[in-house]
């Protein structure tokens, strides 16, 4: 018979006991997870940044990653985007019952995976097990801890005239998801773009304060995070629709799905606002990056509109880009 | 005027339309998603002030009256019934402030949100303890879908699958429109999804009985400002035909093979329209033969034809009297986070439109 996750694994007892030993430490194996106290006990230089994510993805594997990788990409992706470089993390489960130990395997190895590429540990823990019908196979939640490396991003040192960066394809993840649920499109190269954005972020902390702000537009996409760039300002976001750029493949499956790619959630891109004097040396560091090869400028800040985002279309239109309203995607990470 | 224009050349049709101000031209597009597809292009911000674009009744939802929607969330209470729908549904309110099938949803109804009529055919096979409900909405382009689940269901013999019918004809709202003359329209941009099915030929009646420019578009940025640009070439040349600038996917005849599914399985019954009141022989109602698979006679349901009033002034822009603006609530008290009426909720809704592109 397969191996399932029973409710005696988070019972606290020899069933956990042994999770813990044949499972979770061999893969997260560092010093201050391997004491299993209540809590970690760690190093630090000055200022800290400090960030939590759940994880609720459904389903739990999608082309291009998986809960694990994701819960990880989460919170170090959060981190990097305040400034700081994540140093330690920690893990939580809440596993129903009846969840195979094969798929938790897989999920506990590409967590594994995705920590040793961001150079975080992770330091502490916990597992509970709820009744079968009580929770959705598995939900993770994931805190961390990063040394700041870079401080003031904030969106009041926006100015009129800046140039807003976009460092990849957006609307991938949100789409590949809806997508993996529906088992819509499976036949198509159609992928998650979930990533840890590390090497982006280093690149855009060379840019000191001629980079104003930074996010990763993950829930409500692209266009939900540049609305919060400028919502309650004097300013105004305009973007040139045909610079924006979007898969092919990802603008036919919203097509059908109806949905927009520009509030589809990304997990592996950053957007931000830079001083048009450094922009074009940002970007085209960004460029010389894999993962920023189709990075991209899509607008600039202007004064034109009072706090609204604003597209110009390929006809020479335009149209103003709202924040999401509602959910256009239940349950993408 | 420009007088030489390439009509392959968009540019030059944008600059056309753009310096056009030989005469005021009102155009209803009927067709919420061409209303969804003006705004989002921004169509609207380059039309000069005598070229008038008017939302029509093409949103399915929208025309939905809100007696039926009452009488889903009704049904959505029962606790062996299972509601499958599109999505554009979940958020329709009812009479009652603040309920609509997602907070029901929420509070324990079992409501679906699926992409076509097979899904909820796989959920009632998959959930024979349930009595599972599709939602049948929209015009002549959803309902051969519709058709062949509830042929599907009676040629497999799946008993717990039924269809609550409030698919309707295009045709009979547009001739009330016209006939009412409560509104000026001088030409029509024609549904193109519509006349994939009923064909070039679906739309003759209004060039010929109302003798107004029709052009049927798809719905590329492109396809609309060629329609555009037709029509006002028809105007100025006082002619009144029906045009297809749709010639990659629409033809005379339509799709035969889909009017079939609908002739076989509906049959024309008088329905009410959200605005517009009760229209004859304007519903699709499921044939005697199917009445199995007919949601309204499975649980016995007493539709009401009342066309309720509501606070909301949808109903006046379905028929294009007003402009979403001209709605005390719009943007007030009426926004997407709380729709106070379907023109709002629906992803094709002229409400809906404003609100998200337009409101500058």
């Amino acid at each position: 018979m397969e191996e399932i996750i029973t409710l005696d694994y988070g019972s606290g007892g020899k069933k956990t006991s042994s999770l813990i030993e044949e499972l979770l430490l061999p893969n997260f194996n560092n010093s201050e997870l391997n004491e299993l106290m209540d809590g970690a006990i760690l190093e630090s230089k000055g200022r800290i940044a400090f960030s939590t994510d759940s994880f609720v993805v459904s389903p739990y594997f999608f082309p291009g990653g998986d809960i694990g990788k994701l819960s990880i990409c989460g919170t170090v992706n959060d981190l990097l985007m305040c400034g700081a470089i994540p140093k330690y993390l920690s893990l939580s489960f809440i596993i129903e019952e009846g969840f195979k130990i094969e798929h938790l395997k897989k999920i506990v190895n590409s967590i594994s995976e995705t920590a040793k590429k961001c150079d975080v540990k992770i330091v502490t823990g916990d597992t509970k097990v709820v009744e079968k019908g009580k929770g959705d196979g598995i939900y993770i939640n994931t805190s961390g801890i990063g040394f700041m490396e870079i401080e003031g991003y904030a969106k009041t040192r926006i100015n009129d005239g800046d140039v807003v960066i976009v460092t990849g394809n957006v609307g991938d993840h949100g789409v590949a998801v809806m997508s993996a649920r529906n088992g819509f499109f499976l036949d198509t190269d159609l992928k998650s773009d979930c990533m840890p954005l590390i090497d982006l972020a280093k690149t855009i902390f060379k840019y000191g304060n001629n980079v104003k702000i930074m996010r990763d537009p993950t829930r409500g996409g692209l266009a939900t995070t540049l609305n919060e760039f400028v919502e309650g300002t004097d300013l105004s976001i305009e973007l040139i629709e045909k610079d924006i750029p979007i898969a092919q493949n990802v603008l036919t499956a919203c097509e059908i799905l109806g949905i927009d790619p520009l509030y589809s959630a990304n997990e592996g891109k950053i957007v931000l606002v830079a001083a048009k004097e450094i922009a074009e040396n940002l970007l085209n560091d960004i460029k010389n990056l894999p993962e920023g090869r189709n990075a991209s400028i899509i607008g600039r800040v202007t004064s034109n509109y009072k706090g609204l985002v604003v597209l110009k279309t390929p006809i020479g239109g335009s149209r103003i880009l709202n924040k999401l309203t509602g959910a256009q995607l239940p349950r993408i990470c | 005027m420009q007088l030489k224009i390439n009509p392959n050349d968009i540019k030059d049709i944008v600059e056309f339309i753009n310096n056009y101000d030989k005469k005021t031209i009102k155009i209803m597009e009927v067709c919420g998603t061409h209303t969804m597809a003006i705004a989002k292009s921004g169509i609207k911000t380059i039309l000069p002030e005598n070229i008038k674009l008017i939302s029509g009744p093409g949103c399915p939802v929208c025309v939905t009256a809100i007696n039926r929607i009452d009488e889903v969330l009704a049904l959505s209470q029962n606790p062996k019934v299972l509601i499958a729908t599109f999505g554009d549904m979940f958020k329709v309110p009812g009479s009652r402030p603040g309920v609509n099938l997602a907070s029901l949803k929420s509070m324990g109804a079992k409501i679906e949100m699926i992409y076509s009529a097979m899904d909820a055919l796989l959920i009632a096979e998959n959930n024979p303890e349930y009595e599972v409900v599709f939602l049948g909405i929209g015009f002549e382009t959803t309902a051969p879908g519709t058709a062949v689940a509830i042929k599907e269901a009676k040629e497999r013999n799946i008993k717990n699958f039924s269809v609550f019918s409030m698919h309707k004809f295009v045709e009979p709202a547009l001739r009330v429109l016209l006939d009412s003359k409560e509104i000026e329209i001088d030409a029509f941009i024609c549904p193109g999804h519509v006349s994939t099915i009923l064909g070039i030929k679906g739309f003759k009646f209004l060039a010929d009985e109302y003798k107004k420019p029709s052009v049927i578009s798809g719905f590329e940025p492109e396809d609309i400002l060629t329609a555009i640009y037709k029509i006002i070439m028809q105007i100025e040349k006082n002619t009144a035909i029906v045009e297809n600038e749709y010639l990659r996917i629409v033809n005379l005849d339509g799709n035969k093979f889909a009017q079939k599914f609908i002739e076989d399985v509906f049959e024309p019954v008088d329905d009410v329209w959200r605005g517009l009141g009760v229209i004859p022989r304007s519903g699709m109602g499921i044939k005697d033969i199917y009445s199995d698979f007919d949601t309204v006679k499975r649980f016995d349901i007493k539709l009401n034809f009342e066309d309720k009033v509501t606070i909301c002034k949808c109903g006046d822009i379905i028929k294009g009297k007003i402009e979403p603006k001209e709605c005390s609530l719009f943007a007030k008290i009426c926004s997407p986070e709380n729709p106070i009426g379907p023109c709002m909720v629906s992803s094709e809704g002229a409400c809906a439109a404003y609100y998200k592109y337009l409101r500058f």
